[in-house]
């Protein structure tokens, strides 16, 4: 028994010292990295204006890179399938809120959905976009679960379903729609990209703040056929 | 070498740490936070570099990519951790380590 303690802690030093040759190696190579390839800066730079927005990682996220985003709503929607399909399985207990909780929620979820109003519209230009708005919005809608409040029966069930799909939807339909009108999934016309974007951003952040939510929450839509 | 390279360090050390958790703590809780310190490091290296040349603004590439590996790692997370429940309603136990008796 004492033997196997010792090699234990033998092979814990051991570990502590593979990782830390491990970190300095890595601290050498990202020290040392070639500064030769530039990046996509410049490619990013020129082709700015054509792109419908003048943030450049709200361009790359929604128009260079769209497809990027578009598979990305994709795993959103399979993580929580996945979670959906293990059943909820915590048994969580409800306490009613205290005073603080339930005045601070009712003040602070308004000013929460304002601000992912604000950063999604914000995203054009300046730091912001779908993401984070989604993010800020089921931040707010947690916050209302935490609070105990519920989703109502009449919104659980085709509405909850309907905006879970919003945004990947919304992404696919302009891209077959942009298949018939430029020829190419998801290539904009330059003169529509500001409003594709703004349009396929506002589905997105919807679809992921109510995801973000049902993560949390393991809310299932019911009224299903399963049920 | 400026500044911005401290960060870089720093993610370095996060994904060290974060990998060092990882291994040596055997409850799955554990093991999630561990992939998500891990995860965060490589985010900041990943944000740090994108800064390497001073005379140029930030590569957008490398932010749009954090951006999304920051969604789905939250969405990866929330699966690990609702198979983690089920693991532990099933088994009564939050390791993946078989009870010797």
């Amino acid at each position: 028994m004492k033997n196997n303690e010792q090699v234990g802690k033998m092979f814990h030093m051991l570990l502590i010292l593979l990782l830390f040759v491990m970190a300095v190696w890595l601290g050498y190579v990202v020290l040392h990295l070639r500064a030769s390839p530039p990046g996509l800066n410049a490619l990013v730079g020129t082709s700015l204006d054509t792109s419908g927005v003048s943030n450049p990682v709200t361009a790359v996220l929604l128009n260079f890179r769209g497809y990027d985003t578009l598979l990305e709503m994709g795993v959103l929607l399979l993580a929580l399938l996945g979670v959906l399909s293990l059943g909820s399985a915590s048994d969580s207990r409800e306490t009613p809120p205290g005073l603080v909780l339930d005045f601070l929620s009712r003040l602070l979820v308004p000013v929460l959905i304002l601000v992912s109003g604000y950063l999604l519209w914000a995203g054009a230009h300046a730091p912001g976009g779908a993401f984070q708005a989604g993010a800020v919005l089921g931040a707010a809608a947690v916050l209302l679960l935490l609070s105990g409040w519920h989703l109502g029966e009449q919104f659980s069930g085709l509405l909850l379903r309907a905006v879970l799909i919003l945004g990947i939807g919304v992404f696919i339909l302009a891209g077959i729609v942009l298949i018939i009108f430029s020829g190419n999934f998801l290539e904009y016309p330059q003169s529509l990209a500001g409003a594709m974007i703004l349009m396929i951003e506002t589905a997105a952040m919807l679809s992921i703040g109510v995801t973000l939510a049902a993560l949390f929450q393991g809310i299932a839509p019911t009224g299903g056929q399963d049920k | 070498m400026n500044h911005m390279m401290l960060y870089a360090l720093v993610g370095v050390g996060l994904f060290t740490i974060g990998l060092y958790a990882l291994i040596v703590h055997a409850q799955l809780l554990r093991k999630i936070l561990a992939i998500n310190v891990m995860g965060s490091g490589v985010f900041l290296i990943l944000v740090t570099l994108a800064t390497r040349h001073q005379e140029l603004l930030p590569d957008p590439v490398p932010h749009a990519m954090v951006i999304t590996g920051i969604v789905v790692a939250a969405s990866a997370t929330a699966l690990a951790l609702a198979l983690m429940l089920s693991l532990r309603a099933a088994t009564g136990q939050d390791t993946l380590i078989e009870p010797s008796e």
